[in-house]
C-alpha cells in the first residue's frame, strides 16, 4: 500500500512537471503581452518606458530563466506578482477558492444525488418507457451547454415568479438564504449536466452486476426487490460510479469556467478567464496549475477509495 | 479453436445469401436504434442547413438595421432580431455552418492525429509506448475547456486558431481508444500470418491492423463531435472562439445577448436551442453507432 501511494504520487509528480512545461510554453506562444494590453488602452507610451516595465515584470529575460524562476517559485510558495494588480498572486487566489470549491461541492452532490437513483430505476426498469425517458433526460443534460442551462433558469425564474436573482456576489455572513439560493441555481445547472454520466454508468454497472449468480440467491432466498437491488447489487455496482465520480470532478470545474460568468460569482473559474484575457501570466499559470493539482489529487483519493470500497482490491501490483 | 479475430465480419458464406445493401442496413438500424435514428436526422438536418445557409436565411446575417432592434419574433423576423437588428434566424442559419465546420475540423484533426498516435505506440509498445502514455497523461489531465481555453487565448481569436485549440485536447482521448483496440488486435493470428510472409511493420500496422479500429474510431468521432461543438460555443460565448463577424451559435449568447435578455429573451433561447439540439444529435447518434459498431463497450 505505501510503495503503491509513492508510486502514484511519484507518476502523479512527474505529469505535472510535464504539465507546468506545456502550459509555460503555452503561454509564451501567445502573441502580445500584458505591456501592449496596458498600452493599447493607454494610447501612445514611452517605448524607454515600455522596456522599463517589461524589465520591472521579468519579462526581457530568456525564456528559460523565466520557467525556471516560476519553479522556484511554486516550491518555496511563492506564487508571484500579479502584472495586472500588482499584488501577490496568492492575496488574489486565496479568497476566491472558497466559492469554486462550494460551487463544486454542491454541484457534485447534485449530480450523485441525480444520478445515482436515476441510474437505478433506469437499470431496473430496462427498456420500458420510463427507462427511455430517464435516458433522454440524462443525454439532454449531456447535450445542453450549462451556462445556457443557467441563464434560462434565470430568465424562467424572473418570467414566471419576477424574481431577479442578486446580480453581485453575497457572502453567507451577509444573507444566508440568499447566498444558498444564488449558489443553487449555478450548482443545478452543472450538477444536471454532470450527472448524465454517473447515471449511465450507474445503469450500465449495475444491469451487469444483476446478471450475477448471489443476485438471483438473495432474490430465491426470498428477499424483497428493493433490499436486493439497493443492499445486494449496488454494493457491487457502486466502484465504477465512484471512478466516474472522481473524472467528473475534473470535469466540473471546466464546466464551471463559463458558469461562473453567466452568475457572475467570485470564483477561481471566472478570474481566470479574466485573467487570460489580460495575459496576466502569473495568475493563469498557477490557476492552471492549481487544476491541474486538484485533478491529479482526486484521481488519487478515487484509487485509494477503492481498496476502501472493494476489500477484493489490493495494491502494489 | 476460433481463428476468426475479434470484431472482423465473418465472409459472406455462400449459401444463396446476399449481403443485405445499404438501405437493408439504414432500415434495420432505425428499427433497433430509434433514439439513434432522431439523432442521426438531427444531424442530416444540420448539415442540410449550413450547406444549404444562404437560399434558407431570409435576412443578410451580419447586416444591422438599427430600426428593427430588438424586434419581436414576427413575421419580418421569425425569431425576432438583437440589439443591432440582425435577424435571429439568419444568423442561428448561418451559424451552424461555422460550428458545424468547427467542430467537424477539429474532431476530424484530433481524432485523426491522436488515432495515428495510438496505432504506432499500441503496435510499437514497450518504451515507446510507455512514454508516449505519459505525455498523453499529461495532455488529458486539464478539463477539456481549461486546455482549449489557454490554447486559443496563447494562438489569438481566429477561425484556424479554434479549430487547433479544440483539437488538441481531443488527441489524447483518440489515442488512448485507438490504443485500447490495436493491443488486442495485434496478438490475433491474421497479424502473426502478415508478419510471418515477411510484410514490413509500417504496412502491416496500416493496411491490417488499422481498418480493424474503425468502429471505435466512428464511434469516437460521433461521440466527440458533441463536446468539441460545446467547447466551440463555450470560448465564443467567453469571446475567445469564434471572433465577429461570423455569426456563431456561442457569440450569440454572449455578454451582450445577456444584458438585453430580460427585454428579448429570444435573443437567449434560440442560438442555445440550436447548441443543444446539434450535440443532442451527435451524441444520440454515437450513443446507437456505439452499440451497433462496437458491442464490447455497450451501455458504457
Amino acid at each position: 500500500m505505501k510503495t503503491y501511494i509513492a508510486q502514484r504520487l511519484g507518476i502523479g509528480l512527474l505529469t505535472l512537471l510535464g504539465m507546468s512545461i506545456v502550459i509555460f510554453g503555452m503561454l509564451r506562444l501567445a502573441p502580445g503581452d500584458i505591456v501592449d494590453i496596458l498600452f493599447s488602452t493607454g494610447g501612445y507610451v514611452n517605448p524607454v518606458e515600455r522596456l522599463a516595465i517589461e524589465k520591472e515584470l521579468g519579462l526581457d529575460r530568456p525564456v528559460w530563466v523565466q520557467y525556471v524562476e516560476w519553479m522556484r517559485q511554486i516550491l518555496t510558495g511563492d506564487l508571484g506578482k500579479s502584472y495586472r494588480y500588482d499584488l501577490p498572486a496568492w492575496e488574489i487566489i486565496r479568497p476566491l477558492i472558497p466559492v469554486t470549491l462550494e460551487l463544486a461541492i454542491l454541484s457534485l452532490i447534485v449530480s450523485v444525488a441525480l444520478g445515482v437513483p436515476l441510474g437505478v430505476i433506469s437499470a431496473v426498469r430496462q427498456d420500458t418507457p420510463l427507462d427511455y425517458v430517464l435516458r433522454v433526460f440524462s443525454l439532454a443534460g449531456l447535450s445542453m451547454p450549462s451556462f445556457w442551462l443557467g441563464m434560462v433558469i434565470i430568465l424562467g425564474l424572473v418570467a414566471w415568479i419576477g424574481w431577479i436573482p442578486p446580480v453581485t456576489y453575497v457572502r453567507p455572513s451577509e444573507n444566508f438564504w440568499l447566498h444558498a439560493v444564488q449558489f443553487a441555481l449555478p450548482s443545478l445547472a452543472v450538477g444536471y449536466r454532470s450527472s448524465a454520466l454517473i447515471m449511465r454508468i450507474t445503469r450500465s454497472s449495475l444491469l451487469e452486476v444483476m446478471r450475477e449468480d448471489y443476485i438471483r440467491t438473495a432474490r430465491a432466498k426470498g428477499q424483497s426487490g428493493s433490499v436486493v437491488i439497493w443492499r445486494h447489487a449496488l454494493q457491487n455496482a457502486i466502484l465504477p460510479v465512484v471512478t466516474v465520480i472522481g473524472i467528473e470532478f475534473a470535469f466540473l470545474i471546466g464546466g464551471l469556467v463559463v458558469t461562473e460568468t453567466v452568475f457572475n460569482l467570485p470564483g477561481l473559474a471566472r478570474f481566470l478567464v479574466e485573467a487570460i484575457l489580460w495575459r496576466d501570466y502569473p495568475i493563469v499559470q498557477n490557476l492552471v496549475m492549481f487544476i491541474a493539482i486538484v485533478v491529479i489529487v482526486s484521481n488519487l483519493v478515487v484509487d485509494m477509495l477503492y481498496g476502501f470500497l472493494d476489500p477484493r482490491v489490493r495494491y502494489g501490483h | 479453436m476460433a481463428t476468426r479475430p475479434l470484431g472482423v465480419e465473418a465472409a459472406p458464406v455462400s449459401l444463396g445469401l446476399r449481403r443485405p445493401g445499404a438501405w437493408t442496413v439504414l432500415a434495420r438500424f432505425c428499427r433497433k436504434k430509434p433514439l439513434g435514428a432522431i439523432g442521426g436526422v438531427l444531424m442530416v438536418v444540420m448539415f442540410l442547413t449550413a450547406v444549404f445557409a444562404n437560399q434558407l436565411a431570409t435576412h443578410d446575417p451580419i447586416a444591422t438595421d438599427a430600426g428593427q432592434s430588438l424586434a419581436r419574433p414576427g413575421p419580418d423576423h421569425w425569431l425576432g432580431s438583437d440589439h443591432l437588428g440582425r435577424d435571429i434566424y439568419s444568423r442561428v442559419v448561418h451559424g451552424a455552418r461555422v460550428s458545424l465546420v468547427v467542430g467537424l475540423a477539429s474532431t476530424l484533426l484530433g481524432s485523426v492525429f491522436g488515432g495515428i498516435i495510438g496505432l504506432l505506440s499500441g503496435y510499437v509498445g514497450g518504451k515507446t509506448d510507455l512514454i508516449t502514455q505519459r505525455v498523453m497523461d499529461i495532455l488529458q489531465g486539464l478539463p477539456l475547456l481549461v486546455l482549449a481555453l489557454v490554447m486559443s487565448a496563447a494562438l489569438g481569436p481566429s477561425i484556424p486558431n479554434v479549430v487547433l485549440a479544440i483539437s488538441i485536447p481531443i488527441i489524447p482521448r483518440a489515442a488512448r481508444v485507438i490504443r485500447a483496440s490495436v493491443l488486442s488486435i495485434r496478438e490475433m493470428q491474421y497479424v502473426e500470418a502478415a508478419r510471418a510472409v515477411g510484410l514490413r511493420h509500417v504496412r502491416i500496422a496500416f493496411r491490417h491492423v488499422l481498418p480493424n479500429t474503425m468502429g471505435p474510431f466512428i464511434v469516437l468521432c460521433t461521440a466527440q463531435l458533441g463536446s468539441a461543438i460545446l467547447v466551440e460555443a463555450a470560448l465564443s460565448f467567453l469571446g475567445l472562439g469564434v471572433p465577429e463577424p461570423y455569426p456563431s451559435w456561442g457569440r450569440m449568447l454572449s455578454v451582450s445577448a445577456a444584458e438585453y435578455a430580460q427585454k428579448a429573451p429570444w435573443l437567449v433561447l434560440f442560438p442555445g436551442l440550436a447548441i443543444s439540439l446539434a450535440v443532442f444529435g451527435s451524441n444520440l447518434l454515437g450513443d446507437a453507432l456505439r452499440d451497433t459498431l462496437d458491442p464490447r463497450l455497450r451501455g458504457a
